[in-house]
């Protein structure tokens, strides 16, 4: 049992990561062992957005031994030389956090796969997002603790996912947090709740392809045959619709891209998702009671029905 | 324990090897009849509670602590869709929410009458005994999960999986239904007066699904059957009662049955599923 939430603001750019972060603290309970949020801010017209961590989160409870702090810097400052060496102009940088950071930076093209792929060849380093308006935060806690710590509760944008992790499938750790991108396309990130059964068999096709899995997390395929198909040029809901059959098991997950949002819903609908539709805003959550923290008011929502598959733009 | 008498259980001399005749009730002891908790209440007698700040167990014992003092109409406001509101009502009861219910709302209840001027989400009114509900938006999955009695009535659409596993009572839905419908009913009726999704009545043992739109397919054992005189009455009362606006007339109305007897399921077999196995 994980949540799952999205929202978009139609033609609006408003307080996206208060939003999230409100709808995902009403959902906290379907999942208390990690937060994630992907969240669309104005697209850059020159530059791109990278957010990357190089260790994982050490919390208590957690299977994972703290590293040495000089570790860390050494591992950033590889990356660093490996984007200098790629041409990638580093404009602005930050972090939360001894382990994540945010990039801002310039590059010669849009085709950010090899760039990407140096970067990920440090050790324990994962690209979290790359995108010209997505920014991907995950980390262990509640929604609220995330925000607070990664300053969400400023972040203007149009749209946003957000996901509260019950871990069943793998680890308590950053790597099997959602939401995942769909590397290495831009600015595509996927949340997903419910349990895939063919795993194993569709990694081991799309691994002799070429695409890369960090973690063992059933929920990182669907970001990953997203990606499949829009690199085969289908269009994200045809791509949604072919997953309904080629995906097993059951499940419900939102996706979005630069300026869309979308959820589908598998043949046996076991999952929830409850909907609310208006002329300004489309929010959808797997409880109401996450929209109705951001809409305190009676409104009228819905449940999508099973192989239903629905797609929103900003 | 201090104070109790021993008792013959029902259970003690049942004979397992069989369908069971035994009472389990002693017709004498009117204690067995009556529900721990169980009060007289005044349907003159008007409350309201806000749900406003308070969760679903302080909401339930307000209502069962103003149902001890002799309300019988009860208002619910701001509801907000919180889980498990209303639960565990074994009380004559008018119970009117002014606003959407979430998960496992009004479940295991015997005897309210609801009005839900709202949503209903996942698994309402699951194992409800008798009384009726009213849900004047559309509900979640799951909706009347294990119904053994009463009336539930929603008058927008319902979920995947209505009526699954229900024992008895009858679910009204005025719009459309989802996939999977009077899955694994055993008792009772459904009427649907929209469409149904795929795999109606999947793995049905027994009870009625009456169809006033198309299902998209039906389930393995769920077979179509005859309508008669006495059922079209029937329907017709059924969604007059319900203040329905159903565009299809009663007699257009198509009736779906079980279509296999299971292997020692029950000792009486109900007419229609004589009707259909020749």
């Amino acid at each position: 049992m994980c949540g799952i939430a999205g929202v978009i603001n139609k033609k609006k750019t408003v307080n996206v990561g208060e939003q999230m972060r409100l709808m995902l603290q009403g959902i906290k309970h379907r999942g208390p062992d990690s937060t994630g949020y992907a969240m669309y801010g104005k697209p850059k017209k020159d530059g791109f957005i990278l957010r990357f961590k190089v260790s994982e989160n050490a919390a208590e409870k957690v299977n994972v031994k703290p590293e040495d702090p000089e570790l860390l810097k050494d591992r950033k400052k590889q990356i660093d030389t490996i984007m200098k060496q790629h041409g990638a102009k580093i404009t602005k940088q930050s972090s939360s956090t001894p382990y994540a950071f945010r990039y801002e930076f310039t590059y010669k093209s849009d085709n950010l796969e090899e760039l990407a792929k140096a970067i990920e060849t440090v050790e324990k380093a994962e690209i979290l997002s790359i995108g010209k308006g997505l920014e991907l935060i995950k980390d262990l806690g509640d929604a609220t603790t995330v925000g607070e710590q990664y300053g969400l509760n400023k972040f203007m944008g149009t749209h946003g996912i957000g996901h509260t992790r019950m871990a069943t499938e793998s680890d308590v750790d950053i790597k099997s947090a959602h939401p995942y991108w769909a590397f290495p396309y831009q600015d595509v990130a996927v949340v997903h709740n419910g349990q895939l059964t063919n795993y194993w068999g569709n990694r081991r096709v799309l691994e002799r392809s070429g695409y890369r899995f960090n973690s063992n997390c059933d929920s990182e395929i669907i970001a990953v045959y997203i990606a499949d198909k829009m690199a085969k040029g289908i269009k994200l809901e045809q791509a949604m619709h072919d997953s309904l059959d080629e995906l097993d098991g059951v499940f419900t997950y939102i996706v979005s891209t630069k300026d869309q949002l979308g959820m589908a819903k598998d043949h046996m609908a076991a999952k929830p998702m409850v909907i609310y539709e208006s002329k300004d805003v489309v929010a959808c959550a797997s409880e109401e009671v996450a929209i109705r923290n951001i809409f305190p008011h009676e409104i009228k929502t819905y449940d999508p029905y099973e192989a239903e598959v629905k797609v929103w733009q900003a | 324990m201090a104070g109790l008498t021993k008792k013959t259980s029902a259970f003690d001399d049942e004979n397992l090897s069989g369908r069971s005749q035994k009472l389990f009730f002693e017709v004498t002891e009117e204690e067995n009849f009556t529900y721990y908790g169980n009060h007289e209440v005044d349907f003159n007698k008007r409350t309201s509670i806000d749900c406003e700040g308070i969760t679903a167990h302080e909401l339930n014992q307000k209502i069962r602590d103003s149902i001890s003092k002799g309300y019988g109409s009860i208002v619910i406001k701001n509801p907000g869709a919180k889980h498990s509101l209303g639960v565990g009502i074994l009380n004559k009861l008018n119970l009117i929410f002014e606003g959407s219910l979430g998960y496992f709302g009004i479940g295991c209840i015997d005897g309210p009458t609801v009005r839900i001027n709202g949503r209903v989400g996942w698994s309402c009114a699951e194992n409800m005994m008798s009384g009726k509900v009213v849900v004047e938006n559309n509900a979640g999955s799951c909706f009347g999960a294990a119904l053994r009695g009463g009336d539930l009535i929603v008058k927008g659409d319902a979920g995947a999986r209505t009526g699954i596993d229900m024992k008895g009572g009858t679910i009204l839905i005025g719009g459309n239904a989802g996939a999977y419908t009077g899955f694994m009913m055993q008792r009772g009726r459904i009427i649907v007066c929209g469409n149904v999704n795929a795999n109606m009545g999947d793995s049905m043992y027994d009870g009625i699904i009456f169809v006033g739109g198309e299902p998209h397919s039906l389930g393995t054992d769920c077979v179509q059957g005859e309508m008669n005189e006495h059922e079209i009455r029937w329907l017709e009362q059924k969604i007059k009662n319900a203040e329905i606006d159903c565009k299809v007339p009663a007699s257009k109305f198509k009736k779906y049955v079980a279509g296999r007897m299971l292997w020692n399921y029950d000792n009486l077999e109900p007419a229609e599923k004589k009707g259909i196995l020749g």
